[in-house]
Parts: structure tokens; C-alpha cells; sequence
């Protein structure tokens, strides 16, 4: 079993076709549903659907704090190398760039660590580049080892693994995985992704899955918002977010909507969410997942991402850098960074702002136990 | 009129029993334990920070009131043990509420890894309230590997829908020897005056009481439904009927 026989069904699905048929009627039905059948969740990020967008925010609010209370889970990435061997045309790090390449040492890592940790930040977030020539299974295992002496949890985002290496970082204290598709449609995936490992939009498929059978306690996906047509792209994540709920009843799921702004960058998108349309999104999945984390990350501006706090969002990262080694002083010795981060405020003013909305920010949630 | 719940040797007015998740800001907390007279909060260890964050849970929680650290985050038995034991090393003191729940989903507590957590921790000198779907022969196996109480659940987490399961904690209450704390599901005070006129021993909320718009005064409304429910229990409830009684009974003539 995997979601791939979920995905294969949609291949021919008309979304747009879908979407013309629904009602005003059907809207409420859907909003209305206490279990949201998944062509309700459709109907809900229908074109339509977006008249009733203040509604789908007092029930998208209503059910996070039922389900999360008035908290914001906080968390911060920490990128250990950018090398990589793929060619994802979107993608600061692409093998084809001419960017700084820069592979963080233990003892890196370790000076990296103390400065983070002095913040506050007690959930930390490691990434790197797809290359394990370079950043092989022992690297990384010897890294997280590292890390855990700083940070109560140690997430990662690197490239898909097989279970049985997964089950080794699980072991060196790794708890969580964080893995987006970037795109659900196989179409679109292999226009962007040209080149290098990435190229198999099975093995990253299938990847959350054997995280979970390795046992990770949280598992994150998402689609990258730009790559593939917005609506039918977060219908089939949400699909996926509640396939892996119901295959691992042992793991939490989360999802993330990161989302490409064709202002920045050299790549132009195709496809853009606006941010209504992005709040439509965001409170479509919490009405369909009520239970699931939805992280905001930096890539959203400051004042959007104060605005999201009671629209759905349960975890934020903060004060965050996207550079190699970019959090101590030399920051002129620092790797490119994957992408441009737009809120660019400490992690003690992103705390503030979590305060001023009336909510609890949470710096640790978990013990490796 | 001398009416203490005894658990563990400890003695408490105050039946209700409270929560430090959700809140908004952790200094509702000392507010909503003032206003409610609650005497017991739990508190799960994976929220403590012994590293020393900003704001360390622990600091809002005044000392007379009785710490149950919880095992939240256990998926087995072990690891439930395994938190125990951290909270007490950490000074939480003696009580543990063991929690293992393996459905991420609905929350569902999983009662045969309670049981063992239950057998190990009692052994321990630990004072242990595990967190169950109300199920009898359940509950007489806890009681026999020493709980101090048993903790069912009137709903899932967090879902405020009241006492569904209202039946089966009935033979809770009617058969433990240990004290029957309803946990988790209460939405209002209504139906925390509902678990205690029912016989309940004490009920223990959160969600209802963090997330309402002035959590103190949920807390103070909690506590005197609380009340209320244990007078009404313990001035025995006139029988119910669904059917009318009429005052002219049609056996009349027999007398």
C-alpha cells in the first residue's frame, strides 16, 4: 500500500470541471460537516468557496483552539550544507549554481548550536542539500547526536532515505520529518525537477511513509504553493495528511504550504496563491484535518504571519536563517542561502508578536523519551 | 461537614482538579488555580524545561498545590516509566497520571500499555492515576496493580462533548474500591455537576477551563458545579422516572 494508488486515482480527475459544478448550497454543507468527506475539503478550496471565507475562518479558529489552545509551537531551522546533486530549477542550491558550497564540521555545527540554543529555541530543525557523497548517513548521524545535546527535538529536512537509515538518525535521537513533494502532479514535478536523485517522484513519495514506519514521532509534508495548479495541489496534500493520520495512528501529522512569490528569485512560477487565497487554504486543511499542525514559516511576511496565528497555524519558526553556518558571527563566510526569507525578525520579536495576539508561544514540546 | 477526597494519603477539599495546557499565557495559571481552589494540576513533563527557557511551566504553579506530572507523548509502557521517572528525578514529587495514547488521531488512551506502566510504577513508590477508557475488569486489574485511582475518560481529549461514556463510568463508580476521577471530554459546568452527582469522585479539567475567554473565572464556575454535583450526590437524588406517577394509583383499591 502506499498513497500512490490515492494519487493515481485523481491522475484524470477534472478540478476544474469539479469546481464549476459547485454551489453555493454545497458550501454550506460542506462548512457544516463535522467529519469533512474529502470531496468536502474540495468544495471548501473551490473558487466559490471563497465567499465564505470568513466563515471558514471563525470555524478553521474554533477548532485550533479547541484541538491546540491559544499556542504557537516554536521552532528554528538549521542548515548544515548546501551541496547537492539535483538540478530543482527553483532551488537556490541547484547543482548548476554558482553559489558558495559550504559543509558545516562537528565543530561548526557545535559553535552554531550555542548561539541558537541562547535564544531559546529548544526545537531545531536540520537541513541539508541532497548530496550523500558528501553528507553521508554517518555525517548526519554524528551531527544529530550533536544537536541533541543542545535541543530537547531535532527535526530533520534532507533527502528521502530508505527506512532502515531512517531508523538509524531515529536512533540517534531524530523525532520528527519534515518532507515536502514540492508537486503532487507527476507532470509538473518532472518539468522542475530536471536532473540528480529528486528526479523520482515515487521515492520522495513514499518517503514520509517508511518515516513513519521507522518510527518517527512527527511527520511534516506539504506541496511547494508555485510549482503545480494551487487548488488541485493542497487538495492532494490534505489527501495525503489524512492517508498517513489513518495508516499511522502513532504519528502526528503536520503539513506546511510553502509558497513561491514571483517577485523574488530568478525562477518564475507558474502558479500563485494570493493571500486570500492562501487563507482559504490554510483554514480549508484545518476544517478537513483538525487535528494537524500547520506550520508558517519565514518565507511569509511579518505582519501575514500575525494575522495567521488565530486563522489555523499552530507551529512558526523564528528567527531563521537559510545560509550554511549563517548564525554566527562570520556571517561573510556562510553558505548561499536555499531561499529568501521575508520575516527577518528576531526570534525574541517573534515571541512578542505571538504574545500580542493572546497567544502562549511554546519553546518546548517534547523529550526524547 | 468533613467531605476530603483521600488519594495516595494526600487529603483534598477542592474535587476539582485542573490543567496547564492550552492557555493563552501561563500566567492565567495561578489566576485560574486562585479563583477555582483547585488543589491538584498536571503538567506534562514534555512541556517542563529543565535547560532553563524563558519561561519554565513550574514557576506558575504555586507550591501548595499538588504537581501530577503526566506522561503525554508515551506511545508504550516503557516509555510512560521512563517519564515517570524523569518527573520524579526532576521533583514533581510522587504522583504520576500515566498517559499512552497510540492513536495521534482521536487521542484514544491504550489500556493494556496503561496497565503495564501501572504494575511498574506502583512498585515504585510512585502514587499512580492512569488514564483509561472506562472498561471494569480494566479498572479491578489497576486496582490490583495498586493505582491510587482511576481516571476514565467522558470523551476524547479535548472534544468538550461531556460524559458519552456515562454508562460504563457508572460501573466505575459502583464497583472501585480506588476513587474514580472522570478525565477529559468535559466541556462545561454542567456536566462536571453531571460526573459528580453521579458519584464520581472528582473530575479533572483543562481544554474547557484554558481555552474559554476568562479561564480564572471558568475555573471558579468548574468549582462550584463541582460542589454543587457533590452536595447533590451526597444528599442522595430523588429516584427518576421516565413515565409520570400518578397520584391516584390504579392499585389504590388493594390497601
Amino acid at each position: 500500500m502506499s498513497f500512490y494508488s490515492t494519487l493515481v486515482r485523481y491522475r484524470d480527475f477534472d478540478f476544474q470541471d469539479f469546481f464549476a459544478r459547485v454551489t453555493e448550497e454545497r458550501v454550506d454543507r460542506a462548512l457544516s460537516a463535522e467529519i469533512l468527506s474529502p470531496d468536502d475539503f474540495l468544495v471548501l478550496l473551490s473558487p466559490l468557496a471563497a465567499a465564505s471565507l470568513e466563515r471558514m475562518a471563525q470555524k478553521a479558529h474554533e477548532l485550533t483552539v479547541q484541538y491546540f489552545g491559544r499556542t504557537i509551537q516554536l521552532y528554528i531551522p538549521l542548515y548544515i550544507s548546501n551541496f547537492c546533486a539535483n538540478e530543482c530549477v527553483y532551488c537556490g542550491f541547484h547543482r548548476g549554481n554558482t553559489i558558495r558550497r559550504k559543509k558545516l564540521s562537528m565543530a561548526e555545527i557545535e559553535a552554531e548550536a550555542k548561539t541558537i540554543a541562547a535564544t531559546g529555541m529548544r526545537h531545531l530543525l536540520l537541513l541539508t542539500g541532497e548530496a550523500p557523497a558528501v553528507t553521508p548517513i554517518d555525517y548526519l548521524e554524528e551531527a544529530v547526536r550533536l544537536l541533541k545535546t543542545y535541543f530537547a527535538s531535532v527535526s530533520i529536512e534532507i533527502f528521502p532515505m530508505a527506512e532502515q537509515d531512517y531508523r538509524r538518525l531515529k536512533e540517534a535521537g531524530v523525532d520528527g520529518l519534515t518532507l515536502y513533494q514540492e508537486a503532487y502532479d507527476e507532470s509538473r514535478y518532472a518539468l522542475v525537477h530536471k536532473a540528480g536523485p529528486k528526479a523520482d517522484h515515487r521515492w520522495r513519495l513514499d518517503a514520509p511513509e517508511r518515516g513513519a514506519r521507522a518510527g518517527f514521532r512527527v511527520i511534516n509534508i506539504g506541496p511547494l504553493l508555485g510549482l503545480g495548479e494551487v487548488r488541485s495541489e493542497v487538495f492532494l496534500s490534505g489527501l495525503h495528511a489524512r492517508y498517513l493520520e489513518d495508516t499511522f495512528l502513532q504519528t502526528e501529522i503536520s503539513l506546511s504550504l510553502p509558497r513561491m512569490n514571483p517577485a523574488e528569485g530568478d525562477y518564475q512560477p507558474d502558479f500563485f496563491a494570493d493571500d486570500r487565497t492562501f487563507v482559504q487554504f490554510l483554514t480549508a486543511l484545518r476544517c478537513f484535518l483538525p487535528r494537524a499542525g500547520l506550520n508558517i514559516s519565514t518565507r511569509e511576511r511579518a505582519v501575514f504571519r500575525d494575522n495567521l496565528i488565530r486563522l489555523g497555524a499552530t507551529r512558526f519558526s523564528a528567527g531563521s536563517c537559510t545560509g550554511v553556518g549563517g548564525y554566527g558571527e562570520e556571517k561573510a563566510d556562510a553558505g548561499s542561502p536555499q531561499f529568501e526569507i521575508t520575516d527577518e525578525r528576531s526570534v525574541a520579536e517573534v515571541v512578542e508578536a505571538i504574545r500580542a495576539a493572546g497567544y502562549q508561544p511554546v519553546y518546548k514540546d517534547w523529550d526524547m523519551i | 461537614m468533613d467531605d476530603k477526597l483521600i488519594i495516595g494519603g494526600h487529603a483534598f477539599t477542592s474535587r476539582l482538579f485542573t490543567g496547564t495546557g492550552k492557555f493563552a499565557a501561563r500566567n492565567w495559571i495561578p489566576k485560574m488555580l486562585a479563583a477555582s481552589g483547585s488543589e491538584m494540576i498536571t503538567v506534562a513533563l514534555r512541556r517542563i524545561d529543565q535547560a532553563g527557557t524563558p519561561e519554565n511551566i513550574l514557576e506558575f504553579i504555586p507550591k501548595d498545590v499538588v504537581l501530577l506530572p503526566n506522561t503525554s507523548g508515551a506511545r508504550t509502557a516503557e516509555e510512560a516509566v521512563r517519564i515517570a521517572r524523569i518527573a520524579k528525578a526532576a521533583g514533581c514529587g510522587r504522583f504520576i497520571k500515566i498517559e499512552v495514547i497510540t492513536d495521534m488521531k482521536y487521542l484514544m488512551p491504550d489500556n493494556a500499555e496503561t496497565l503495564k506502566a501501572t504494575e511498574i510504577l506502583a512498585k515504585e513508590d510512585f502514587i499512580v492515576l492512569p488514564y483509561v477508557l472506562p472498561d471494569l475488569p480494566l479498572a479491578k486489574k489497576l486496582e490490583d496493580a495498586g493505582a491510587a485511582a482511576v481516571m476514565p475518560l467522558g470523551a476524547p481529549i479535548g472534544s468538550n462533548r461531556g460524559l458519552e461514556t456515562k454508562p460504563l463510568i457508572a460501573l466505575l463508580i459502583e464497583n472501585c474500591r480506588v476513587p474514580v476521577v472522570v478525565d477529559a471530554g468535559i466541556g462545561r459546568p454542567s456536566q462536571a455537576a453531571e460526573a459528580m452527582e453521579m458519584g464520581a469522585d472528582a473530575v479533572l479539567v483543562n481544554t474547557a477551563i484554558a481555552t474559554a475567554e476568562d479561564p480564572a473565572l471558568m475555573g471558579r464556575a468548574f468549582a462550584l458545579a463541582v460542589a454543587a454535583g457533590r452536595l447533590g450526590y451526597l444528599a442522595k437524588l430523588a429516584g427518576q422516572s421516565v413515565t409520570a406517577r400518578a397520584s391516584s394509583p390504579l392499585t389504590g383499591f388493594l390497601e
